[in-house]
């Protein structure tokens, strides 16, 4: 099987979905590139080129440029896909929700309880978070824990390209509103991934690994840290099972308190910031429905409760470690 | 006049049976029994009858906090709209949406929003499906004076205009948003604004159904017919407050008693129709008596209807979960 870039396995994803299903259309700022400008066509293909090649395949009618007006096109997109097209939205960094917030929440999100149970609004918003690429507060969060408290979304938080590509088809075929996270110092990332589409069901954790001494809880790229120091640790006799729960909504509650109910102990790496994130948030599941089995403090590496810093030396202290997750584990393992 | 008889006289039952309904929501609110919050159209009925005679169940609309009167225009069930606003499981979104969430998308009305400027965006995204799809359809957003200062419907303006989409933005100018005279809240004006986008724009007398129609008319078919986006800036009046409730210690004391008297929309169509002896009175006393029987149908049988269940509370959150 051919390893490719998480970068190349979203735009196979899209190009898949796209060719099997005409109402599938894609928008955002220059996700294509260079409108109404003198040079290339399809200059850009999104910021980072997670979209190059798919408007020369697909046309400038699937394939939708827009102005910088995320709360016309986030909520546009809400609308199309409650009137019979199947949106795939990019809002380019998670930190712009701030200005389109309402069409997510209030709208999409609400349309089907709201409405009765009538409406069904087949919607992804692709979405770039995370640390790591000194672009400082306003382009570097990772404010999946916001969208995950709102009923209605679904949250996903791929950890590898192979991950990526089978959950994105999973978002673009399901019905709900989709809210697909990509870490942006992950696009090179690469792993071996099929050319055919195939999904990854939501609400079904991946143990990574499995061991018998600590449970180690992990979103996104934190899920490659947590495992790098899970071999590491296993030289020295700590076996960790490693859990992506893949989706924060759903969340596979049962994987994480089957996993915790093994081992009795659990580190949560969250690289959001630490109050109401998903480290508290699994936390208070275990405490409540597992502690019985707990022979350890639940340990939590987070962030510090502070923007994200710009200067590299701050930023690199801000990030969740791997030094900072065997600590958490070596403590809780003794 | 392009209208015949029976768009003569289906306007004039969609006007009467949004003016009946509104004051009868008006007087069962007042016993205690309507929860939440209302606010009504009483006295805008000609701009949503105007402009939703032209639509049919292709094309969308998007409304506002005021929207009973955009639903029973797009052709919404006048007794599952009751039953929702009194919170009834046979409301049209069963209990679960109430006034300011009132939708039946299968009659492409996507709903009332809570949300003053929520509406715009959404009908970008519906005028695109229809482009897209290649339905024919049109869509429509209703605003008020209050959410044509949001920066939603600026940029959903915008946007219709750089797509070129089959939308038209209504902006129902009643003079108050919430206690605020739009004298004082809106710099410039609706048709101003829309020249800034090169959209093309009209001012109409929003008590007119006539006038109204026409204006809508040629907006719509502009839009069918490719041309793109429009605005039409419609000046009316609500009857009520912005909610029940609403003492309307901001207006002057007889300024509603007036308005009704002077401008009336109902009045002013039958008035018209009967001049040009197009409709007879007892055809208009007939729609008149149909019409007060079906609201009070509407009550009785929301008032009889059964409220939702706890099994109701945990469902339509999710097509799947």
């Amino acid at each position: 099987m051919a390893k490719k870039s998480m970068r190349q396995a979203i735009n196979e994803a899209l190009a898949s979905e796209m060719r099997r299903d005409p109402r599938v259309v894609i928008m955002g700022e220059d996700i294509s590139g260079g409108m109404g400008a003198p040079g290339e066509d399809d200059a850009w293909g999104g910021p980072l080129g997670v979209t190059k090649g798919l408007m020369p395949e697909f046309g400038r009618g699937r394939v939708l440029d827009t102005p910088i007006t995320e709360s016309a096109f986030v909520g546009a997109a809400a609308g199309a896909a409650a009137s019979g097209l199947r949106p795939v939205a990019e809002l380019m960094f998670v930190d712009f929700m701030g200005v389109c917030f309402d069409q997510i929440f209030n709208q999409a999100a609400k349309f089907r309880y709201m409405f009765g149970g009538k409406a069904v609004t087949p919607l992804v918003i692709r979405t770039m978070f995370g640390a790591g690429l000194r672009a400082a507060s306003q382009h570097s969060q990772c404010l999946y824990p916001i969208f995950t408290h709102i009923p209605g979304l679904k949250v996903v938080i791929p950890s590898s390209a192979y991950e990526a590509k089978g959950l994105l088809i999973q978002a673009i075929r399901d019905d709900d509103p989709v809210i697909f996270f990509e870490h942006k110092a992950m696009y090179d990332d690469e792993a071996e991934v099929p050319d055919e589409a195939y999904t990854i069901p939501f609400g079904e954790a991946n143990i990574t690994r499995e061991g018998d001494n600590v449970t180690v809880v992990a979103f996104g790229r934190m899920v490659q840290l947590a495992n790098q120091v899970a071999d590491k640790l296993a030289k020295d006799g700590i076996e960790c099972t490693v859990i992506d729960p893949r989706t924060t909504s759903p969340l596979d509650e049962d994987t994480i308190l089957e996993e915790v109910e093994a081992t009795g102990r659990l580190v949560i790496v969250d690289e959001a910031s630490p109050r109401c994130n998903m480290a508290t948030d699994i936390s208070a599941l275990v405490a409540q429905r597992a502690f019985g089995a707990l022979k350890a403090p639940i340990r939590m590496v987070t962030p510090p409760h502070t923007p994200v810093p710009f200067a590299g030396d701050l930023e690199d202290l801000y990030i969740p470690k791997p030094e900072q997750i065997e600590a958490a584990i070596r403590e809780i393992a003794a | 006049m392009q209208l015949n008889r029976d768009d003569l006289l289906k306007a004039y039952r969609q006007m009467k049976t949004i003016r009946v309904f509104e004051e009868r929501v008006h007087d069962e609110f007042a016993t205690g029994d309507i929860p939440g919050f209302v606010h009504l159209y009483a006295g805008e009925e000609a701009s949503a009858v105007g402009i939703c005679l032209h639509l049919n169940d292709n094309d969308y609309i998007a409304s506002t906090h005021r929207g009973h009167g955009h639903c029973i225009a797009k052709g919404c069930d006048v007794k599952g709209m009751m039953s929702e606003i009194f919170g009834r499981a046979d409301g049209l979104c069963g209990g679960k949406g109430g006034s300011m969430h009132i939708a039946d998308l299968s009659r492409g009305m996507m709903g009332a929003n809570g949300i003053v400027g929520g509406g715009p965006p959404l009908v970008c995204g519906a005028a695109l499906s229809a482009k897209t799809l290649g339905t024919g359809g049109v869509a429509i957003a209703f605003v008020g004076d209050g959410a044509s200062n949001q920066g939603t419907t600026f940029e959903a303006m915008n946007l219709a205009k750089v797509w070129d989409l089959p939308a038209i933005f209504v902006v129902e100018d009643n003079g108050y948003a919430e206690a605020t005279s739009s004298s004082w809240s809106v710099s410039g004006d609706a048709v101003k604004r829309a020249a800034g986008f090169d959209i093309p724009a009209q001012r109409v007398d929003g008590h007119d159904f006539f006038a109204v129609n026409e204006v809508a008319r040629e907006a719509i078919e502009r839009a069918r017919s490719g041309g793109g986006p429009s605005v039409l800036h419609v000046k009316l009046n609500r009857y009520f407050g912005h909610f029940e409730g609403d003492a309307m210690t901001y207006r002057a004391p007889d300024e509603t008693a007036k308005l009704r008297q002077e401008k009336d929309c109902l009045t002013l169509f039958r008035g018209r129709v009967s001049e040009a002896g197009l409709l007879e009175d007892a055809q208009f006393d007939e729609i008149d008596r149909d019409v007060d029987a079906l609201i009070d149908e509407a009550v009785s049988g929301a008032r009889a209807a059964p409220v939702p269940g706890a099994q109701d509370l945990l469902t339509d959150v999710y097509v799947s979960y």
